[in-house]
């Protein structure tokens, strides 16, 4: 390949034009950090943002398939960018989990009480929704995009090309027909527009397995009653199954399973143990729900997720392992809106400036898998669970250092990078506590 | 409050930050107002006020200092807080994010110059 940084050509100016396929987090976060560094640079872009899905309206047409949480990391760092969440599209603020074993369940509290991660529903809501009653999440965002300039387009993106000169070129399900100096593809894994870029030299899409999502309407009393501002996670000894959590919204509750591509029976298994049945209230049936979907998630980022004037976000190119994915698509999108407005887009300007942030995030997904393998151990070892549950009782009364409410508390919200969950479970403190409380586990055990 | 209400709820007269305590995060205002104060020879001098969207308690950030000002609720107050931890992480990562804490010190050295020129007059 020729070396194009110096190229004129290459950087973005007055009246550069650039698609974005895909109005979810990534695409909306892009193309707002696009006119934001744009509008630092002193320079005028034009932004077509492609969305088939009207978020104004209940699901299907609005859903975006997904469990909806946003990490108190995510929450810290919008708020540093003077994006605050408002409480019309934050369902519910959590400032606890409750950690639900067959040895018992032990709640963990936000070192400042205080509700530092937010439930939302994506899109406009489950599938029973009549009367819409807040805003969706993918909707807002959308909205903070258009209000920096980006011109909304409801249409379905169905070809793709490149013109003589290189530029890509898309073609809409109307028929029209438009050239950009850059492309950003934003689309989720489930998203047929992947498809089109397969051509592409090196771009691979990325790996994927099944999941479980199933929205429960219970009444905004019930949910506080029985839920309240708490996540509720459970680790059960069921082979398949990495994570499952109940995620409790406004007058919803979200249920998550994630893992091996899970499947009716798994669900079946998970919803009769009588750990799950405990946490739904009292004559309630777990088996109905108001909808339910089993959208694919990324388990393995893209292979090459740019190229010269293409460059894939989010879910399309890596995400995090299981967690945090649309802190990814922040992190992601605002990392290629500052390569593009501030060095250039050519393939080379994004592998020395997008790149390295990709690989970081799959360097530390590889972390991840370390670390689930681990809890997987854990879930399949009673004296193990009884150890985990001891240590973060005695934590939750004040009796020892956070340490494993510290572990799980990231592990499970994915608040912090997986490379820092290890290294703190690596410390010698840590692994001595568990040891003890292992021990002391294994002599009740033959009691 | 309501459900989706996120960060901490201080009431009227609850102190976010005493000046003299070690400081090891920043706060974003969500919703009200509070009042900056130093307090010198025993007694409380009111520097300004801030509401939603602003951020308070930056220097903590930058600097091993402990807190130069006291910063108090005015009314009710929802706030939260950033970790110094994963800020500096976050910054590391994204220079671009301390542009706007770069914004927020710039103007407040402006407002200083200003108000050190209306004394000097």
């Amino acid at each position: 390949m020729t070396d194009t940084r110096h190229s004129p050509d290459w950087t973005l100016g007055d009246g550069s034009r650039i698609g974005v396929i895909g109005s979810g987090p990534a695409g909306s976060f892009f193309s707002y950090f696009l006119f934001d560094l744009a509008h630092r640079t002193g320079i005028d872009l034009e932004v077509d943002l492609y969305e088939s899905r009207d978020f104004t309206r209940p699901a299907p047409q609005g859903c975006n398939m997904c469990g909806g949480i946003i990490s108190e990391t995510l929450v810290q760092n919008l708020a540093t960018e003077g994006i605050n969440l408002p409480a019309s599209i934050i369902q519910r603020g959590l400032d606890s989990y409750v950690l639900h074993m067959d040895v018992g369940s032990v709640r963990i509290e936000t070192p400042l009480h205080e509700k530092r991660i937010g439930a939302i529903h994506r899109g406009p809501g489950p599938r029973d929704v009549r009367e819409i009653k807040w805003e969706s999440f993918d909707g807002y965002l959308q909205r903070l995009a258009m209000d920096k300039g980006a011109r909304r387009i409801q249409d379905r993106v169905t070809a793709y090309g490149r013109t003589p000169d290189g530029r890509p070129r898309v073609t809409l399900k109307s028929g029209n027909t438009t050239v950009y100096d850059l492309l950003a593809v934003a689309v989720g894994v489930n998203s047929p527009a992947l498809k089109l870029f397969e051509s592409e030299v090196g771009y691979r899409p990325p790996r994927s397995v099944k999941t479980f999502i199933r929205e429960y309407y219970l009444g905004k009393e019930t949910v506080d009653a029985v839920l309240g501002n708490s996540m509720h996670i459970f680790l059960l000894n069921l082979p398949r199954l990495e994570f499952a959590a109940f995620i409790p919204k406004g007058e919803y509750a979200s249920l998550c399973l994630l893992g091996d591509d899970i499947d009716k029976e798994l669900v079946t298994r998970f919803l009769e143990s009588p750990e799950v049945t405990r946490a739904f209230p009292v004559r309630f049936d777990p088996a109905k729900g108001s909808c339910q979907c089993s959208p694919r998630i990324n388990v393995d980022g893209a292979l090459h997720p740019y190229a010269d004037r293409l460059v894939f976000l989010g879910d399309a190119g890596v995400t995090r392992l299981y967690k945090d994915g649309i802190g990814a698509a922040y992190r992601t999108a605002k990392a290629a809106a500052a390569t593009a407005v501030l060095h250039g887009v050519s393939e080379r300007h994004f592998r020395e400036h997008y790149a390295p942030l990709c690989r970081s995030i799959a360097q530390d997904n590889r972390l991840g898998k370390f670390a689930f393998a681990v809890t997987r151990g854990i879930q399949q070892r009673r004296f193990a669970r009884r150890a985990v549950l001891d240590m973060t009782s005695g934590e939750q009364k004040g009796r020892a250092a956070r340490r494993m409410s510290g572990v799980l508390w990231d592990m499970f919200t994915g608040s912090s990078p997986y490379r820092s969950i290890v290294l703190r479970s690596l410390h010698p403190a840590f692994l001595g506590r568990l040891a003890w409380n292992s021990g002391a586990s294994l002599l009740r055990g033959r009691e | 409050m309501e459900t989706g209400a996120l960060g901490k709820v201080y009431e009227d007269g609850d102190l976010l930050v005493r000046q003299g305590d070690p400081g090891d995060c920043l706060f974003v205002i969500q919703e009200g107002t509070v009042e900056i104060l130093m307090e010198q020879g025993g007694r409380e001098k009111l520097l300004r006020t801030s509401g939603p969207g602003e951020l308070i308690g930056e220097m903590a950030i930058f600097e091993h200092e402990a807190r130069s000002a006291t910063v108090r609720a005015r009314g009710r107050v929802r706030a939260l807080t950033v970790d110094k931890k994963n800020f500096l992480r976050r910054i590391h990562e994204d220079p671009s994010l301390a542009y706007r804490l770069v914004q927020t010190l710039s103007r407040r050295v402006r407002d200083l110059s200003r108000r050190l020129a209306e004394v000097d007059a």
